[in-house]
């Protein structure tokens, strides 16, 4: 990367159009980086000896009896492979921008010919034409996960993109010219970020987290003495003196201060057991002095030298295991240097008998991570990977590996299981949101753990997929799978990931994240037949192995789409109207405008009585068909009486006589439409400006 | 520093050439910065700043070649069901560990190869190579072993257990080393998977123990 970077240096130093390019922190997809092999075509791969490759893609294996895979027959399917220079396809979405991921979060080498790339490239059989090319891939093979962009939030006219080696803040006012204005270092994955007022939060959880935010992590001692003839001391380690504690080591939450934008300054830092893999703000509408954070944890319990109390001891042997349970932390917001865990709920618990391990996964197929099959038998859920709280209703849904359970969090730091679910289908119950009402959760399943292609032809569409369950007196009930419809190759990373609602009135609709499967928008407004409305993708990284790239999280806000690039940076987007999406639908969903939005702690849509959002309501139920065609026009024409003549009384009582008859209209239909007809009535009632 | 100086140069030029980018141009470039400890102040940085890997440790090494030695143990366990038992249950729990350990083989040889490192540990200090497998922790002896294949029906499927019971704990505890030794496990991709080996052979552990307690009941 740096001789590329050192070459596009030089000539970003001779040529202003590119010194502006500079000037403004800004990388264009429009202007491919100058690189020192010109592409010459995408010749496929000349490797001597390609079935040896340890890089070659895993076999996919027959699709199982019964089930459906992906649609081949889609302009998504066989997309040009590229880092820079991919082929795209989108229908109902426009690619607006592309800002590249900040030179501190790219792999720098001292040495661009550095002699252990030239050995691994020679040893995969690598030929010198390729070099050049492999050389890039290689590179982003050795960085992939450890410069990952992963999830991310926003407050005003900010964007926190959190990564696995810090954090990254964009000015996106004018969201068609984003500006970088602040990269903050400070290693240990995943970066997942929250906001809110001056604070910033994220989660770390690796082992080369530092509490001072070093780079460093933690360099190994120096090699011990060689035992003689090389025996390894498999034996067990009863005799091996316990390892050193890292008191510098960090894994938990950090809060920062954000007052100064360019100058985060670190309050806080809250260790747990296992470390923050995701975490989730929780505002509690009736306490204005403290918010909360629900931590998720996944990975290993460290141990008690380096954190007090931490157990990774099964429940029968260790009644304080850190296994079972969440953290949650109390932050004083007038001290947020206080901040502490107050409780660790045991989700899991088995109310009657108190045993703390009572759910495990209905899976009938593979776990998450690097396998494809593990074994169907149920399997303890010990951890929750994500949670998404809608405090306005008192719920929060939890994606816990092997089960999605709904919450009661009426009390913020002791939620309460109201029921739990798994799924024959679901390998890992990985992220959650609430339909806007919510009367649904959509569910994700990260099948292969996010790294591994699973939206092949051959994968079934109803692994690593959406579920959409319904939910009734607080149970959840399943309605049906939404998979990415466009089968993806096999150096593509995919399978369900991160996504928010679209603000449309009248529907559910989500945009989603499906790594390098793209981004896919989903209209679940009916449970039972989820469809695809837009999308966009571009093709994979490289063709002979596997990248780790494409999109982690797809968020609308305030307009746009923005979607977290693992490899490439930050895309923008902007919906086009379709026949599955009209403009009015578009500008209807425009008029929701948050101050500040992290998606997991979910808050409720409202929209103005705008004629706009009637407008958008009346497109709808023509759909739909769920008024008469000339009921419509009547309609469109008083509406657009009212907008001519600038709301004038008479117009306006004209749109005030047309209500009752739609009221009338309401009480017949149910589901959406009633919905639709009723929201319609009440704007034309009393239209605002 | 100084190349920043004539960027930071050429951005003005911009601003005075582009009234539109006038906007864009008017807070100082992006800023790289650091923070401190808790309530330590944060450092900037320099713009050419740019990321490095965390160390690696040998540990990291050994634990890879380590457990791709470990795992071809439990697929030459598996191949044996085929030919010694006809329980359905223990073939469908033995097709899914091989598959799945197989694919947990191919990454760590793909992760060995991305750093240069051999799959196999080089053998040094005039060790000659072993015809038995170099027993990592859990693996079964050359008398278990020799035990399994010998046996037949529901005595295999006992030892078969009992053995991968053995097995897995024993990956469990190559988990816990890598993660107790100082500097050890701080690349992400091993991270990554080495959790992914924990979750995943605790639940088959669990699995096992049920069968288990229901053969010898």
């Amino acid at each position: 990367m740096k001789q590329v970077n050192n070459i596009a240096f030089r000539l970003l130093l001779t040529s202003l159009l590119s010194l502006c390019f500079a000037a403004s922190a800004l990388a264009q997809t429009s202007s491919p980086s100058p690189e020192p092999d010109k592409k010459a075509g995408d010749k496929k791969s000349t490797k001597k000896d390609e079935k040896g490759s340890p890089f070659a893609p895993e076999k996919a294996p027959p699709l199982p009896k019964g089930m459906t895979g992906s649609n081949t027959n889609d302009p998504r399917t066989n997309l040009k492979p590229g880092l820079d220079d991919a082929g795209e396809a989108a229908m109902g979405i426009k690619h607006i921008r592309l800002v590249k991921k900040p030179d501190a979060f790219q792999l720098g080498s001292d040495d661009p010919n550095d002699p252990k790339v030239n050995k691994i490239l020679g040893q995969i059989g690598t030929s010198a034409s390729e070099m050049a090319k492999m050389k890039k891939a290689e590179q982003l093979v050795l960085a992939q996960l450890a410069f990952a962009n992963s999830d991310f939030a926003f407050q005003g006219n900010h964007l926190f993109l959190g990564n696995f080696y810090g954090m990254s803040i964009y000015d996106i006012s004018n969201p068609e010219k984003p500006s970088l204005l602040t990269t903050m270092v400070c290693p240990g994955g995943q970066g997942d970020p929250s906001v809110y007022k001056n604070l910033l939060f994220m989660s770390v959880e690796m082992p080369n987290g530092r509490l001072d935010c070093g780079t460093q992590g933690f360099p190994p001692p120096p090699a011990a003495p060689s035992k003689p003839n090389g025996k390894d001391d498999d034996d067990n380690d009863d005799d091996r003196p316990p390892p050193p504690a890292q008191k510098e080591r960090f894994r938990g939450v950090r809060i920062f201060d954000i007052s100064d934008i360019r100058n985060p300054r670190q309050v806080a830092a809250v260790q747990t057991c296992r470390g923050s893999h995701t975490h989730t703000l929780v505002v509690d509408p009736k306490d204005k002095d403290n918010v909360y954070i629900y931590v998720s944890g996944t990975s290993f319990v460290r141990q008690p030298e380096e954190l007090a109390g931490c157990s990774g001891e099964k429940p029968e042997k260790d009644p304080n295991t850190a296994l079972f349970r969440i953290d949650v932390i109390k932050v004083p917001l007038a001290s947020p240097q206080d901040a502490k865990v107050v409780s660790s709920p045991r989700l899991f618990m088995d109310p009657q008998s108190g045993t703390l391990n009572s759910l495990s996964s209905g899976a009938i197929h593979g776990g998450l991570g690097h396998g494809k099959e593990k074994p169907s038998k149920p399997r303890q859920t010990n951890q929750c990977h994500d949670i998404t709280v809608y405090s306005e209703l008192g719920l929060a849904a939890g994606a816990c590996d092997g089960n999605g359970i709904l919450l009661d969090i009426s009390d913020p730091a002791n939620p309460k299981r109201l029921d739990a679910v798994n799924d024959p289908n679901y390998a890992y119950w990985h992220s959650a949101s609430f339909s806007n009402d919510g009367k649904k959760v959509v569910f994700t399943d990260e099948w292969g753990g996010g790294m591994a292609a699973r939206c092949r032809a051959t994968d079934p569409n109803t692994w690593g997929a959406n579920a959409i369950f319904n939910v009734q007196d607080n149970k959840l009930k399943l309605g049906s799978y939404y998979k990415l419809p466009a089968a993806q190759g096999d150096t593509e990373n995919c399978v369900a990931h991160n996504g928010s609602l679209i603000p449309i009135p009248g529907r559910d609709i989500k945009v989603q994240a499906w790594y390098q499967g793209g981004i896919s928008v989903m209209d679940f407004t009916d449970a039972a037949k989820p469809v695809e409305i837009a999308y966009f993708d571009r093709g994979p990284i490289y063709p002979d192995m596997l990248v780790l790239g494409g999109h982690w999280s797809a968020y609308w806000y305030n307009g746009r789409i923005y979607a977290s690039e693992i490899a490439r940076g930050l895309d923008i987007f902007e919906l086009t109207p379709t026949k599955f999406l009209t403009q009015n639908e578009i500008d209807a969903a425009k008029l929701v405008q948050l101050s500040e939005m992290n998606v997991q702690n979910q808050q409720k849509m409202v929209w103005p009585r705008k004629l706009v959002v009637a407008k958008a309501y009346l497109d709808q139920l023509e759909r739909a068909q769920g008024l008469p065609a000339d009921q419509i026009m009547k309609l469109r024409l008083a509406i657009r009486g009212a907008e001519g003549l600038n709301m004038n009384p008479t117009e306006l009582a004209n749109l005030r006589n047309l209500a009752p008859e739609l009221d009338a209209r309401a009480r017949a239909k149910t589901g959406a439409d009633e919905t639709r007809l009723k929201g319609l009535a009440e704007i034309l009632r009393n239209p605002e400006n | 520093m100084k190349q920043y100086r004539y960027v930071v140069a050429g951005a003005l030029a911009c601003l005075l050439s582009l009234s539109a980018s006038a906007q864009q141009a008017e807070p100082p470039g992006p800023v790289v910065v650091q923070p401190g400890a808790p309530g330590q102040p944060t450092r900037t940085l320099p713009p050419s700043t740019r990321a490095t890997l965390p160390p690696s440790s040998p540990a990291d090494v050994k634990f890879m070649q380590g457990m791709i030695m470990h795992h071809a143990q439990a697929v030459e366990m598996t191949a044996l069901i085929e030919s010694h038992t006809h329980n359905k249950e223990l073939r469908s729990l033995g097709a899914r560990i091989s598959s799945s350990q197989s694919d947990e083989i191919s990454f760590m040889k793909r992760w060995l190869a991305a750093r240069g490192e051999p799959a196999t540990p080089e053998m040094s200090h005039g060790m000659h190579t072993p015809d038995h497998h170099m027993l990592m922790p859990g693996m079964l002896n050359a008398k278990q072993m020799q035990a399994l294949k010998k046996a037949r029906g529901k005595e295999f499927d006992r030892l078969f257990l009992k053995g991968m019971i053995q097995h897995h704990e024993g990956a469990l505890s190559m988990v816990k080393e890598l993660f107790d030794t100082a500097g050890a496990g701080q690349d992400a991709e091993l991270f990554n998977f080495a959790s992914d080996v924990d979750s995943g052979q605790r639940a088959e552990i669990r699995v096992m123990q049920t069968m288990l307690g229901e053969k010898l009941e």
